[in-house]
């Protein structure tokens, strides 16, 4: 075996350690420290921030926004989590089933769906759910839906909700699916086959054997969405910007806001640091499963 | 009749799920009379290419192409290089430390970008690196760092470490055997994180909204695209053509990289 004393690992990993402190570890670091300083326009250009100790945190937690938007980020990610796994687990099921040309073609369309550009998805959708040339309306129309007959759907915060919906549950489905796809696959076909002599039915093999066989990588899948959609960012914020009203107001929106809009830096980096610690003690199980791999 | 209606949901699913990006591309080839008719169409009767014309003469187009292609691939392989180096470092030697620099990787995996804004902007300015996009470069490597690791160390851990000492007995040295058997072996993982890389640095929004402020030369397309829908508001023809156009290069890289990958691998098991 080689040996310890060997310069080379060190040699090796040193740009990745450099690029790591200069461009992850310290901007942690400064965005901890600015959240306990009172740091705005002024100081942003002057310089010498003076600490302001917890007044941030307790800014935002006396305010009752910082509330709101906290209970709909954790909606928003619950909605978007359980519709993804949902039907990423159904879509996964259907392509082992399906005939090898019918799979490829689900399959190709997932990658498709998958590789489209957010920011190009998001245009699209605007262009979907436009109220009067917008082909959903049409659609739903068509259905005998009649009250959608020019309904502009970006003017209600409710159903420009709906849209951001469905706009990440359509971008996250393809990924979820064929990762679940991937893992289906490893199944040893023996236990299914003795399941069915046993007379076990469609759902009981699922609860009985899929998924216990999955258990890990359903956990992944589901800790990486609730990252992913709880710090989704773009799709909002070029959709409706929050709005209207706020509605569609999730932390990492918030924060962006707090400190573009208002040159509160330092509240900013509070908001981002609570979103943070939020994310770590909701998926720190996980986080420990992972790491003991 | 099981399998005729298996079948049906799949139809439909595969519809639902294609169907956004059908859209686009119809709408950026339908004549602007036949994208504002009361009846969609799901076919263009009289394609034309007058929307992407729009779309490439919009002023910065080429320019913001180029950035943000520049940026991309210059990211992406930057940072296939490090994590070669150090997946390498972690899967085939051992070292004081290993445990604790994988522990890292990892959870710089999940590292709060979006936290990050402010201080990054912060570095930018005192480095005087604001509007520059080598800044943006350097943010979109780090980005697509941890994740590359991660993955390039698993490719690697699935090749045999006697294949490398074969070739060294051989008479290979040691970076000769590493060229000569690893690397052709390891491709398929390389085409894979490259592939993830691009999507991730191709899309970012939030950062080049942050770093790039004054030089509107040093935009890229995701900016670029979101702005063009508020200049050409009502023209959804040219709008869609404008997002084919950003949509194009990841949905290409994709589908070549994809069939490219998934033969790499079996061709892979079969050698190893």
């Amino acid at each position: 075996m080689r040996g310890t004393r060997s310069p080379w690992p060190y040699l090796l990993i040193a740009p990745t350690v450099a690029g790591g402190a200069f461009l992850l570890l310290y901007p942690m670091l400064k965005a901890a420290v600015i959240s306990f300083q009172h740091f705005r326009m002024g100081e942003l250009i002057r310089g010498g921030a003076a600490f302001a100790g917890l007044d941030n945190y307790a800014e935002l937690l006396a305010g009752e926004e910082f509330w709101r938007v906290l209970w709909r980020t954790l909606g928003w990610t619950a909605i978007n989590v359980v519709l993804i796994v949902v039907l990423s687990t159904g879509v996964a099921l259907m392509l082992t089933r399906l005939r090898r040309g019918l799979r490829l073609a689900l399959m190709s369309a997932l990658a498709l769906a998958w590789a489209t550009p957010i920011i190009a998805a998001t245009t699209v959708f605007q262009w979907l759910f436009q109220s009067e040339l917008g082909v959903v309306n049409w659609l739903l129309v068509m259905l005998g839906f009649d009250s959608f007959r020019g309904y502009p759907w970006f003017a209600d915060g409710t159903a420009t909700f709906a849209v951001l919906v469905i706009l990440v549950v359509w971008q996250s489905v393809p990924f979820a699916a064929l990762t679940l796809y991937a893992g289906l696959t490893t199944i040893p076909g023996e236990l299914y086959e003795s399941a069915r002599i046993d007379g076990g039915t469609g759902r009981q093999v699922f609860w009985k054997i899929t998924l216990p066989m999955l258990r890990q990588l359903f956990a992944l899948v589901a800790s990486l969405e609730v990252i992913w959609v709880a710090k989704c960012f773009p799709q909002i914020w070029v959709l409706s910007q929050g709005g209207p009203d706020g509605a569609t107001t999730t932390l990492p929106v918030y924060a962006f806001k707090i400190a573009r809009v208002l040159h509160r830096y330092d509240l900013g980096s509070a908001v981002a640091m609570l979103t943070v610690v939020i994310l770590a003690v909701a998926l720190v199980s996980n986080l420990r499963r992972m790491v003991r791999q | 009749m099981k399998r005729l209606t298996l079948n049906a949901a799949a139809v439909v699913v595969l519809v639902m799920t294609i169907f956004p990006v059908y859209w686009m591309f119809l709408t950026a080839f339908k004549p602007t009379g036949e994208i504002q008719a009361a009846t969609p169409t799901f076919w263009p009767a009289h394609p034309t290419l007058e929307h992407f014309a729009t779309a490439v003469n919009a002023p910065g187009f080429w320019t913001f192409w180029r950035n943000s292609l520049v940026v991309t691939v210059v990211a992406v392989l930057v940072a296939l290089v490090t994590a070669l180096l150090a997946a390498f470092a972690v899967a085939r030697m051992r070292w004081r430390g290993r445990g604790a620099f994988v522990v890292a990787v990892f959870a710089a995996q999940m590292a709060p970008w979006e936290a990050l804004l402010v201080p990054v902007f912060i570095i930018a300015r005192d480095t005087e690196l604001l509007d520059s996009l080598a800044m943006l470069t350097g943010v979109y490597f780090m980005i697509t760092l941890p994740f590359t690791i991660v993955t390039l160390r698993g490719f690697l851990a699935a090749i045999p470490p006697e294949l490398e000492e074969a070739a060294q007995v051989d008479g290979c040295g040691r970076l000769a055997a590493f060229r000569r058997v690893v690397f052709p072996l390891l491709a398929p993982g390389l085409m894979a994180t490259s592939l993830f890389g691009f999507i991730t640095a191709w899309n970012e929004f939030a950062f080049v909204n942050v770093l790039i402020i004054k030089d509107q030369d040093k935009r890229t397309l995701p900016v670029w695209l979101s702005s063009f829908r508020d200049v050409f508001g009502t023209d959804w023809g040219a709008t869609m053509a404008a997002a084919s156009l950003f949509a194009l290069p990841a949905l290409l890289l994709f589908l070549f990289l994809q069939r490219r990958v998934g033969t790499g691998m079996t061709a892979g098991a079969v050698k190893g």
